[in-house]
């Protein structure tokens, strides 16, 4: 019964606990369950969903990306300074911030297969060049419409309201950031699940040893989970410039640590003890749910840190403790 | 690896060369002669096992479990781990010895317990049992003939392999396998039967040397290109590279032919994904509840057959087995052999690696006998001896452990 209890527990724990969440919030506010607010939260977790994806494919591979928060911040200075500074079109505007993620998860790659540093090492020193060198460009601005130079000239040119569009618009009332969150979703957990790219890559997490006598090309896969990884970050560097319409300095440092955590959080849904893309949706969904409750409930921002840590602690132990018992 | 042996001892500061005197007189007692110094990590798998054992001696257990001790060991270090054991037995300690080879079992034990599909079947005083009762106890029926070897046509030349070579492990190799023929390399553990094969599937690097394939010459720099070009491995460490123990029965089976199980735009069919898992299941006799089931709940016959299953629907023309009876029981074992035949009858070439002599004298067309690194001698079926094969794999090696 114990036993059983457990196995319950594990499965639909996470899905249970959002669910007495929601009952949480809706029943000390009324605001909080309405299309509008419900709508709200998943737009507000759009981007950390993309950048978690990233994380988790990296994770399925048993590597680490670290350097996913630097490159969201690349990414944003760099889309708004190509609109602000250069006034370059559209298409630009939206390519080149991908092709920056592709360079940055070769570079990872690169360290990491070729050089054969250890994951979180080789990322965490690519975070810090990515980090820098955003910081360079803008000489540690943050990007906005005509922004004024230090000798006193004017940027030339502004968002491009189509591109703020795509952070800020809505289809059939939908906000479009949402839809495409929910299509990366669909696409990435069809991709990992029922692709045999995506099977490969999870049996090279699961050992890389085995998987290559199988005759997989581990490296490969390595090198493209990185490269996907630094793509879905970069696509989340783009949804937050549009978002804010302008590019902040040091956007995606809290990120990196959001989508980790989105992760670990769904390695228990539907007890899956491993990183999975519906996992860490949940993970997300759960992250955006507690921020936005907590606020209505005028609970202080940086209490909701402690809240976010506990949880994390709950879907660890939840997961581990099974895991552990499994191998047992 | 000093720390392995003599840790724990009560005083909080380490006092070096004591613990190092103590570790080597505990090795001494038992036999071995590894320096202490070296890292557990650096030493062969039978020296770790052995001073595994040495750790036994220093805790003083009341108890010892010992799981399969001597399937990595070599004939004499096994005649010196029972050495070791009768001392325990005179101590007044108490062994559960676990193991698969009969005649050890018979050798050592006071007592003999038979499990069959996690029941206790027979258990009885080890005198009062013959060697062919615990078999039928194992098996469930008796055990008629142990090597099913079939006549298989001998074709052309499949596998070629001239001077291969790689650090001091293999030092040019020099073999050749044709269709429906099975080769056997036998050796004592750390002759480089493993290494070989790894080496011809491009798991490892080679400093020199050819492969040939049906007469192409391969270049495998990578396990993958093996694969291509017709080579499959059942490695000797199953766990770790045979087989994925994380993954279902299901997922380890098709993971060589994703390709095969999946359409133009990579997408796999659920469906002939598992009609290929459930008729390999069907085929090898893999026992498990559903191929949904995680393979490291499979005993280490049955994950075994996973390992060799899953090249089964591949490619591949020769088939290399490194040890694949280690840890393995009676009855897997015989389904193991009836598959190998099967692939001889099929045609293709399988290169069988192995320190059972006993085996590669049943199965084997032919017998290459390698010895630190090189093949020193050659026998055909029929032609050879164990004790011939055990001259062989030994001569010119002083050092015999």
């Amino acid at each position: 019964m114990n036993n059983r209890l457990l196995q319950f527990s594990y499965k639909y724990g996470a899905l249970i606990f959002i669910g007495l969440v929601i009952l949480f919030f809706s029943l000390r506010n009324e605001y909080f369950f309405t299309y509008s607010n419900l709508v709200d939260i998943l737009r507000s977790i759009s981007i950390l969903t993309f950048v978690a994806i990233g994380v988790t494919i990296s994770l399925t591979v048993d590597g680490f990306d670290l350097s996913v928060g630097s490159t969201v911040s690349l990414t944003t200075v760099a889309t708004a300074t190509m609109m602000i500074w250069y006034e370059l079109p559209l298409a630009v505007v939206l390519i080149v911030p991908l092709l920056i993620g592709a360079v940055v998860g070769l570079l990872n790659a690169f360290l990491i297969v070729k050089v054969r540093i250890p994951d979180l090492l080789a990322t965490l020193a690519v975070m810090y060049i990515v980090s820098g060198i955003h910081k360079t460009y803008t000489k540690g601005y943050s990007i906005y419409n005509n922004m004024q130079f230090q000798d006193g000239t004017k940027a030339p040119g502004v968002m491009n309201p189509d591109f703020l569009w795509i952070g800020q618009g809505k289809l059939f009332g939908v906000p479009f950031p949402v839809i495409l969150m929910v299509l990366a979703v669909i696409g990435a957990h069809v991709f990992m699940k029922y692709t045999r790219f995506g099977r490969r890559t999870t049996m090279t997490g699961g050992n890389e040893e085995a998987a290559r006598l199988s005759g997989v090309r581990v490296r490969r896969v390595r090198a493209w989970a990185y490269v996907a990884s630094g793509v879905f970050a970069a696509i989340g560097g783009i949804l937050y410039t549009a978002r804010v319409g302008s590019g902040q300095i040091d956007a995606g440092a809290p990120m990196l640590m959001d989508a980790v955590a989105a992760v670990f959080v769904g390695y228990s849904v539907f007890g899956a003890g491993r990183p999975n893309i519906i996992g860490t949706f949940v993970g997300a969904v759960l992250t955006g749910i507690l921020i936005n409750g907590l606020t209505m409930l005028h609970v202080q921002y940086y209490t909701t840190d402690i809240i976010k840590g506990a949880v994390l602690v709950l879907a660890l132990t939840v997961t581990f403790v099974h895991l552990s018992r499994r191998r047992a | 690896m000093l720390d392995r042996i003599a840790a724990d001892k009560g005083s909080m500061w380490m006092n070096w060369s004591a613990i190092g005197r103590e570790a080597e007189a505990v090795l001494s007692r038992i036999g071995s002669r590894i320096p202490v110094a070296r890292r557990a990590d650096e030493l062969t798998l039978a020296e770790k096992q052995i001073v595994l054992i040495a750790r036994l001696l220093v805790q003083e257990a009341k108890f010892v479990i010992l799981d399969e001790p001597t399937a990595p060991l070599s004939l004499e270090e096994a005649d010196r781990l029972f050495g070791i054991m009768d001392e325990l037995k005179k101590q007044g300690i108490g062994i559960v010895f676990i193991s698969h080879r009969l005649p050890e079992v018979k050798q050592v034990s006071d007592r003999i317990t038979v499990m069959r599909d996690g029941k206790v079947v027979l258990s009885e005083p080890a005198a009062a049992v013959e060697t062919g009762d615990i078999v039928r106890a194992m098996l469930g029926r008796s055990f008629e003939e142990e090597y099913p070897k079939a006549t298989v046509p001998i074709g052309e030349t499949l596998l070629e392999v001239e001077d291969i070579a790689a650090g001091h492990r293999v030092r040019g190799v020099n073999l050749s396998v044709r269709r429906g023929e099975i080769v056997a390399v036998v050796g004592l553990v750390g002759a480089g039967k493993t290494e070989l094969s790894r080496l011809l599937f491009g798991a490892d690097p080679a400093d020199r040397g050819n492969v040939k394939i049906a007469g192409k010459t391969v270049s495998a720099a990578s396990p993958a290109d093996a694969v291509r070009a017709g080579i499959a491995l059942v490695p000797e460490e199953r766990r770790k590279e045979g087989i994925l123990v994380g993954s279902s029965v299901l997922h380890n089976l098709s993971l060589p032919i994703l390709k095969q199980l999946s359409g133009a735009l990579g997408f796999l069919s659920r469906l002939s994904e598992r009609k290929h898992a459930e008729g390999m299941v069907g085929r090898l006799g893999i026992r498990t509840a559903s191929p949904g089931l995680l393979v490291g709940y499979l005993s280490g016959g049955n994950q075994q057959k996973v390992a060799i299953g899953k090249w089964m629907a591949t490619d591949a023309e020769v088939f290399m087995f490194d040890e694949p009876t280690k840890g393995v029981d009676v009855g897997a074992k015989r389904d193991i052999f009836r598959i190998i035949g099967e692939l001889a009858a099929a045609g293709k070439g399988v290169l069988y690696l192995t320190c059972e002599f006993a085996e590669a004298l049943g199965l084997a067309d032919r017998i290459l006998v390698m010895c630190d690194g090189a093949i020193v001698k050659q026998f055909d079926r029929g032609g050879v001896t164990m004790e011939e094969l055990l001259y062989y794999a030994s001569a010119g090696k002083e050092d015999l452990a």
